[in-house]
């Protein structure tokens, strides 16, 4: 396939990342703001021998693209805050299960029904701990309709590679917005296919042995290897156990195969970081609007800079810290109470230095009201 | 017996308490698929939680134990994502008709072509004893100590009105009728649901002061009848056990091919 | 169709959880349950090769083999 021009919504951006990818699994549930990916993934799958199916609530979604992938399909689900929330449950299972799968949140305002559907960004400690236990995940953002390609395509990669789900934190802004998309050419992004085993009928397959580099080899369901696959902690054949050993081994392997790789998947875009005495830290679309305020006062001789993070989870606390080393001030730019304000407190040498500008009454944060918090905080009034 | 090439040997002597049904309905099951000879690379067991979902851990087929009440969700996506499989969904009648009622009537109106067992000895055995929706009026449970005032779900009548396509109930103490049923439902193409009543010995029969194992299928045999007997003219309470419905209707997998025929011809 | 001639019946003492159903539902009282609670054949000259006991045993620790 030729590199084709879109002009589209991000939903569909998203729709159009899934589908290079290599996405042949859809299963989802009507939901604001998330609906478009629903829609047109209900058309284009099959025309490419796909399966899409509206499943009869958000919980039943996850667990068919879970199950849809123990077969050997790419899959994916799409929903919102109220959604994800009716998820947890099941994604807590792909993580204990380790299934790949991609689950896309575009974010509306919360808690509850909340504020449909306008924008927000408060979902991004749900994503973070939604579940009971202890656990890594892993969640990606975008802030424009290139880049929600683009970490649909990572979610895909990382999801395969690391054999777990990945969520994509999209926001009702960035998923509504219309905008140009390159569709690369097919091949100009590299993708991750499923590892499968190599073993043959009859050798013992151990669905969860890590190799010496932490991949997990897959047997799809219907292949020469029969296993078992549950929530409950399991020994490396899958079968359940509570020896002490087997639970504290699973645990811990749960949550390195993510930590310990969680430069790999640290992805940001840096602009005018490098002389710059205050920074912006942002993600989505409020990253739209923080960077649109860097770019207004360079000219003016302010040194201001932004870190837009594409890797929320596993937080990439080093680039963070790194990055901010020499800033007289970070301002986190989000749409919630400070959910990435607290871990970037937690990151940096000063917590002291870290402000909030944010807005969580449904509207964009818009340059303004960046502008008017740097104001504040530089003690000038609005 | 050659039942026991279908199953994982070493996890047994198995969980379920002396006496528990859930044994006979394993038993059964068995018998059916080796009676139908299947490949165990071509069955898939998905299961929920409970004392009747552990059955998926002893087979030795490709096995999916998932989470409470949503074993026929996770069904759908095997069976869609690779429609050439078998799949068994057996289900306590907690995990099926309470917390996964959605599912169970959803998969039944969609009629996907999956075999769904519910496993009904009227009781949450894994935790313990607490009255469930098939446990009836005037039943006691350890949630119900002044006696159960919920009205029980009729399973097949549940299934018939949801849209099934085969519809059967049995019991444990008919156990040859059981494989026959089971083997029905495993061929029929949709969406195939067989209740199955089954004894909780250690919950329900104590609860209840029903006896036994023994007495628990003594009690099936008596409150039973074949479909249309004569015993069930003279005795309206008597529960017909057989096979209700079995009808040939468009199978969801089997039309998702044409939606994807129909689909690809817009686009070329 | 001959009858089929029994050969012997296997018990699994190990999984046998001693329920007692093949036991009681033998329709020719062919099996007991012993001391600790197992089954054992007592009279497997009476047995019809039924195959009861053998498909109600929950615990799939029973065999009738024929010959």
């Amino acid at each position: 396939m030729e590199q084709r021009i879109k002009f589209l919504q991000g939903n569909e951006a998203c729709v159009e990342g899934a589908l290079y990818a290599g996405l042949n699994f859809f299963a989802g549930y009507p939901i604001t703001p998330s609906t478009e990916i629903a829609e047109n993934l209900s058309a284009r799958l099959p025309q490419q021998g796909g399966k899409f199916i509206q499943m009869e609530d958000e919980i039943a979604s996850m667990c068919a693209i879970i199950g849809a992938s123990l077969t050997g399909n790419k899959v994916m689900t799409a929903t919102s805050g109220p959604g994800f929330s009716l998820k947890q449950e099941a994604l807590g299972y792909a993580v204990m299960a380790e299934i790949p799968c991609v689950v896309v949140n575009v974010q509306r305002g919360g808690p509850s029904t909340g504020n449909p559907t306008h924008v927000s960004q408060g979902d991004v400690m749900q994503a973070r701990w939604g579940r009971h236990g202890d656990q890594a995940i892993v969640v990606l953002t975008a802030s424009n309709n290139q880049d929600v390609f683009g970490m649909t395509v990572e979610a895909f990669n990382i999801a395969e590679t690391y054999r777990t789900p990945v969520v994509l934190l999209l926001d009702e802004a960035v998923g509504h917005m219309r905008e140009k998309l390159v569709i690369p050419a097919a091949g100009d992004i590299p993708l991750v296919e499923r590892l499968k085993t190599a073993l043959k009928e009859g050798i013992d397959y151990h669905p969860y042995l890590p190799r010496e580099d932490g991949r997990l080899p897959m047997s799809d369901f219907g292949g020469v290897h029969r296993y078992n696959v549950t929530g409950l902690f399991h020994d490396m054949w899958g079968f359940p156990s509570n020896n002490p050993g087997v639970v504290h081994g699973l645990l811990r392997h749960l949550v390195d195969k993510i930590n310990n790789n969680a430069n790999q998947m640290a992805r940001y875009k840096e602009y005018y970081l490098d002389d710059a005495d205050r920074i912006l830290i942002s993600y989505g679309s409020s990253a739209r609007s923080a960077l649109h305020v860097v770019e207004n006062r360079r000219p003016r001789g302010e040194r201001l800079g932004l870190l837009e993070l594409q890797t929320i989870w596993p937080f990439p606390d080093h680039i963070v810290r790194d990055k901010c080393k020499d800033a007289d001030s970070v301002i986190v730019v989000e749409m919630n109470m400070g959910q990435v304000m607290q871990m970037v407190k937690n990151a940096v040498d000063n917590p002291k230095k870290v402000f909030l500008a944010n807005r969580i009454d449904g509207q964009l944060v818009t340059p303004t009201d960046i502008r008017n918090i740097l104001r504040l905080i530089q003690g000038q009034g609005v | 017996m050659a039942v026991k090439d279908y199953i994982r040997e070493r996890f047994f002597p198995h969980m379920w308490c002396p006496g528990c049904g859930h044994g006979i309905v394993l038993n059964s099951l068995l018998r059916a698929v080796e009676r139908l000879g299947m490949s165990k690379n071509e069955i898939v067991m998905v299961s929920g939680i409970g004392c009747s979902s552990r059955i998926s851990g002893y087979v030795d087929f490709h096995t999916l134990h998932t989470i409470h009440g949503r074993a026929l969700a996770f069904a759908t996506g095997v069976k869609l994502g690779q429609p050439e499989l078998n799949i068994i969904v057996p289900m306590g009648d907690g995990d099926a008709l309470s917390i996964g009622g959605n599912h169970f009537i959803h998969a039944a109106r969609r009629n996907i072509d999956l075999t769904a067992i519910v496993m009904n000895n009227r009781i949450y055995g894994m935790t313990g004893g607490q009255y469930s929706p098939l446990s009836g009026y005037g039943t006691m449970a350890t949630t119900a100590p002044y006696s159960n005032i919920d009205q029980d779900f009729d399973v097949v009548d549940l299934s018939i009105a949801a849209g099934a396509a085969f519809v059967a109930r049995t019991t444990v103490y008919h156990a040859k009728q059981m494989a026959d049923i089971l083997m029905k439902a495993i061929i029929h193409e949709g969406f195939s649901v067989v209740e199955v009543m089954t004894q909780c010995p250690t919950y329900f029969g104590r609860k209840n002061r029903a006896g036994d194992a023994v007495d628990m299928m003594e009690h099936m045999k008596e409150i039973t009848t074949p479909i249309g007997s004569k015993a069930k003219e003279k005795n309206p309470d008597l529960l017909e056990r057989g096979i209700f419905v079995q009808k040939e209707i468009p199978e969801y997998c089997q039309e998702y091919e044409r939606i994807i025929e129909r689909a690809q011809a817009d686009v070329s | 169709m001959a009858k089929p001639k029994l050969k012997q019946h296997v018990i699994n003492r190990e999984w046998c959880k001693g329920c007692g159903i093949c036991a009681h539902f033998c329709p020719k009282d062919v099996l007991e349950m012993d001391e600790k609670d197992k089954a054992v054949v007592k009279r497997p000259e009476d047995c019809i090769c039924c195959k009861l006991c053998e498909i109600r045993c929950p615990d799939l620790a029973l065999d009738v083999e024929t010959e």
